[in-house]
């Protein structure tokens, strides 16, 4: 199954400048890891060492925060598309 | 260096003032080039932060994942994000540093004091990774009217 996942702009540097990869898998866990096995330098951008998904990153399936669903179990079809959302936040002290 | 057009620059600044004694946030949108971000659009965002917005801000994922949705669209990108710090300096924060996760994007700060904006430094976050990120001080290019017309005439 094919499908696309959206890459934002700082993460651009690790897909050739290519703001969507078109990858294979049948969930948002296996199509990471397509994703990653395409472009390996993103690793750990988007992995902790170990294995796990870095807090900071949300992962959307269309418009649906996976977390919300089955996380990395959760089901993709053919035109889904995925969008990485680094999280943004802060404070004064 | 962050270059921004005026009206931009203006407009997070005075979001700053709307907002306090609260933090504000938002998105900048533009083009990189050369190693410099180009701002295009400045986008107020929501600050999610409601049990402690006096020192703390939070956009919500969604509201980016649309603003990048966007950016997408107008074939830009967002090449950094702004903040108010209500009475305390333009200057990042160890919690600012610990919560950037945008590597080449620009943070904006902007002290906002007694209700009034202050000074607004920009910092660029530099390294490759989580482990040796950095936020390093640029300089803010602001672009008069004048100045925004005649690069649109030579474009």
């Amino acid at each position: 199954m094919s499908l696309k996942i959206n890459i934002p702009a700082p993460l651009r540097r690790y897909t050739e400048g290519q703001g969507f990869v078109e990858v294979s898998g049948d969930s948002v866990g296996s199509a990471l890891a397509s994703l990653v096995e395409q472009h390996p330098s993103l690793k750990g951008q988007l992995y902790n060492d170990e294995g796990r998904l870095r807090a900071f990153v949300n992962v959307y399936l269309n418009d649906e925060d996976v977390r919300f669903l089955s996380k990395m179990e959760t089901a993709v079809k053919s035109d889904d598309v995925i969008s990485i959302v680094p999280s943004i936040a802060g404070g004064c002290c | 260096m962050l270059v921004i057009r005026s009206g931009e620059y203006e407009s997070l600044r005075r979001h700053g003032e709307e907002t306090y004694p609260f933090e504000c946030c938002g998105a900048l949108l533009g083009r990189f080039q050369d190693g410099n971000r180009f701002v295009e659009d400045a986008i107020r965002c929501g600050n999610t932060r409601a049990d402690r917005p006096q020192d703390r801000y939070n956009i919500d994922p969604k509201e980016l994942l649309a603003i990048q949705r966007q950016a997408d669209q107008r074939g830009i990108a967002i090449v950094g994000f702004y903040h108010s710090h209500p009475d305390h300096p333009a200057q990042w924060s160890k919690t600012d540093l610990a919560e950037a996760h945008w590597l080449s994007c620009s943070y904006v700060i902007t002290a906002v004091e007694k209700g009034s904006a202050a000074s607004t430094n920009s910092f660029v976050l530099s390294g490759n990774n989580e482990e040796d990120k950095m936020l390093e001080p640029e300089e803010i290019t602001v672009l008069s009217m004048e100045e925004t017309e005649a690069n649109v005439a030579k474009d």
